[in-house]
């Protein structure tokens, strides 16, 4: 094969990989829209809190530290070596547990019944405590995450790939980044449990019942708000895992919050309600951002994936507004 | 009656005192604690608010007069910025340092129309060095076009000289900061016969995938980066996933900090970045800040971040203008300031090694000579080496120079169009 193929096919497989880290992002937005019918604009910032609370957790700080120094006149800041990895994912989860059921108590109970827009103005304001909450919390600098995930380019594939392009050429193999790998593993993983929890549990298929209809789900008896706190904390488990891939890249800081931009144009493409359409519009978006940049960028002076991705997702609104696997809404007047 | 004896006392003794009370000499800090930024603007906000603190509490001020730090959250956010200024200048502001190009931008018509002194010490618009047209703008001790030129001048020590064929990659954020040492990489790839290759990054640069295989397609012999906030960690970690020699990847000074290298871990070690000032905690000044402002309780921060790159620069902004200020009182002989008179201290600030030993500050930066004519100041700067083993930057040399016969054209060049661009005339004659 030339070294041009083999690049094309390097650049398409990155861009399957940085999809997957796109999907991670969408399922979380995706998963509270289905189930109940809110633009969550606080999915980003969930991943942001979860994963500073994670890094947190394994580096023993003492939360909300600098607050109890300034009240207290102490000066506490670790109250040990920290827990393990496995220990801090589980207790992490736990918090993002507590939040949904804060979320639902203080939040949207009060809001049952409103136009989308309102709960959507409450999840900015949600956005916002919480982003100031995990600073005060554990503070604003950078910190480094590590789970024990695999990360830097594959030595293995580099060596494999090397021999496909002809003797003698100036061609040093194919990169894949670990990391990636982990982050596409565990989104097939995820999906998949979450495709069998909601088919095969009783919650799961409460849960799509909500997210069918609300009235005729409680008309069944099923309690709208469990299954608000259930949902909730699924996307808090969602977006821990999404922190945890971003965090591992580009360090724990408040920036990861933005991730949530990488998200739209995925859930545009891929439909609001479909999981499988987060999974598949992110791998359409990462791989055709990441050709774009390849193949376009050179000819108009680069930098130009952020935008393709939005091109897409406005192509797709032209003709299919509700997305690949989206819903089709049709309301009479 | 009562009353009105109590003050003529208090009027006689005033008069008997004789020293008017002094009113403050007030620093504003556009300061960005919060929002994705806030890891980098944490630590100068602190560095910057110490030092005044320091004054004010070991010297009693800057030549008796206490310094007020007025400080103003803008989230790295122009609109806030600009909301900022407006909301302080009235407060007797003598000095901006507006801590972004965005803001820096805004405020060069607006605060030269107020008569307010801007210090963008190391950003901002570069041929406002050129005191001729921006009267009221100051960048030194260096530019961007310096930076770009310092880490040439480093490539040519490390290769004898000759550059001639190497390749060398700008990975730059897509924006107008990103974009300002593109031109002066140009003259010196015309001069030097370097091969330059332009990689933008969108903001904010958390994905750089296609970036990075695009230079480990091309394999240049030396990466340059101008980035700022989560684009730097993940370039910094990018790199060392393709296994790019860092001791050949080299960032501006806001591509410098801990911030950048740390999430990287070991695969940081040996990144370098161009400086205008000294790196660590090893300077008498510190010594003082730990003894008169964090052990005291007065520390702006936890006084956890002293040392750091970020809180060495808010610190060094900090005494650049509290030397400035002194400098103004004795150039005006008054004690009280106004923006003018600060702007004329600005415009006299002479600072050599003698004067930085003084301040406990020993080597800690190229002197500093600014004039009527020149804003930029000495355009000197060093470059710094991360140990990632050890977690410490340390400078790998001396403070050496731009080339001048490169940077002083472009600066005139610019300068004057913006001039005619707005009718500005020269000064200085």
């Amino acid at each position: 094969m030339s070294p041009d193929f083999l690049n094309f096919i390097e650049t398409v497989l990155n861009g399957l990989m940085t999809g997957v880290m796109y999907s991670l992002v969408a399922l979380g937005f995706v998963l509270i829209f289905k189930a109940s019918g809110i633009f969550n604009f606080a999915q980003g910032v969930m991943a942001l809190f979860a994963a500073l609370t994670l890094v947190g957790l394994q580096t023993g700080q003492v939360p909300f530290a600098h607050l109890i120094n300034a009240v207290l006149g102490t000066d506490v800041h670790h109250w040990g070596p920290g827990l393990p990895t496995v220990l801090a994912i589980l207790v992490t989860m736990l918090v993002m547990i507590a939040l949904a059921f804060l979320i639902e108590k203080v939040v949207l109970k009060h809001l049952v019944n409103q136009e989308p827009i309102i709960l959507f103005m409450a999840t900015i304001g949600l956005a916002y405590f919480l982003e100031g909450t995990g600073d005060l919390m554990w503070g604003a600098d950078v910190k480094a995450l590590d789970v024990g995930l695999p990360s830097g380019g594959s030595f293995w594939w580099e060596d494999v790939t090397r021999n496909w392009a002809p003797a003698g050429s100036d061609y040093f193999g194919m990169y894949i980044d670990t990391l990636d790998v982990s982050a596409a593993i565990i989104a097939v993983v995820l999906v998949v449990a979450l495709t069998l929890f909601s088919q095969y549990t009783a919650t799961g298929r409460a849960l799509r019942a909500v997210a069918d209809d609300h009235q005729a789900a409680l008309s069944v008896g099923i309690s709208l708000r469990s299954i608000w706190v259930i949902v909730w904390s699924i996307a808090g488990f969602v977006a821990l895992v999404a922190g945890i891939m971003w965090g591992a890249k580009s360090g724990v800081q408040f920036s990861l919050s933005l991730i949530a931009l990488k998200a739209l144009p995925v859930l545009i493409l891929g439909g609001f309600t479909s999981i499988p359409g987060a999974i598949v519009g992110g791998l359409i978006i990462g791989v055709g951002e990441k050709l774009a940049e390849a193949y376009v960028g050179p000819l108009v002076g680069g930098a130009v994936e952020n935008w393709f991705a939005y091109m897409v997702a406005l192509a797709f609104l032209l003709f299919r507004p509700q997305g690949l696997y989206g819903e089709k809404i049709i309301e009479r007047i | 009656m009562k009353l009105s004896k109590l003050a003529m006392v208090t009027v006689a003794a005033a008069m008997v005192g004789g020293t008017p009370a002094l009113a403050d000499l007030v620093f504003p800090s556009l300061s960005y604690r919060t929002g994705p930024y806030a890891a980098g603007g944490i630590p100068f906000a602190d560095g910057y608010a110490d030092y005044f603190t320091l004054l004010n509490e070991r010297d009693g001020g800057i030549n008796g007069v206490e310094a007020r730090v007025l400080e103003c959250e803008t989230g790295y956010n122009t609109q806030k910025g600009v909301e900022c200024y407006e909301s302080t200048k009235g407060e007797g502001s003598l000095l901006y340092q507006p801590l972004s190009t965005g803001i820096t931008y805004q405020l060069i018509p607006k605060a030269t129309a107020d008569g307010i002194p801007v210090h963008s010490m190391g950003y901002g618009r570069t041929s406002a060095a050129n005191g001729k047209i921006f009267s009221h703008v100051f960048n030194y001790p260096g530019t961007y076009w310096d930076a770009a030129s310092i880490i040439v001048n480093h490539i040519l020590d490390e290769n004898g000289g000759d550059v001639k064929g190497k390749k060398i990659a700008l990975v730059y954020h897509n924006s107008a900061y990103g974009k300002e040492p593109i031109r002066t990489l140009e003259e010196l790839a015309k001069k030097h016969g370097y091969e330059l290759t332009l990689i933008p990054v969108d903001h904010p640069g958390q994905e750089q995938k296609s970036q990075w295989l695009q230079i480990r397609r091309e394999r240049p012999d030396y990466v340059l980066m101008w980035g700022w906030g989560v684009m730097n960690q993940v370039a910094i970690k990018e790199a060392a996933n393709i296994r790019f020699p860092m001791e050949n990847f080299i960032g501006v000074w806001w591509s410098a900090s801990e911030n950048d290298v740390l999430p990287a871990g070991e695969g940081a070690n040996g990144y370098k970045a161009v400086t205008f000032h000294g790196v660590g905690s090893d300077f008498p000044v510190f010594d003082d800040i730990k003894k008169h402002v964090v052990d005291t309780g007065k520390a702006a921060g936890a006084g956890d971040q002293i040392g750091t790159v970020l809180y060495n620069r808010g610190l060094y902004a900090a005494m650049l203008a509290a030397e400035a200020a002194r400098t103004a009182q004795a150039l005006h002989n008054t004690k009280d300031l106004t923006p003018a008179q600060m702007r004329d201290g600005m415009e006299a600030l002479k600072i050599d090694a003698a004067r930085l030993e003084e301040l406990g500050l020993p080597g800690f930066g190229p002197e500093i000579n600014v004039s009527c004519e020149n804003h930029g100041g000495p355009g000197l700067g060093a470059i710094q080496q991360w140990n990632a083993s050890d977690g410490t930057w340390t400078l790998i040399n001396d403070f050496g120079p731009a080339d001048r016969a490169v940077i002083d054209p472009l600066i005139m060049e610019d300068s004057l169009a913006f001039a005619k661009e707005n009718n500005i005339p020269e000064r200085c004659n």
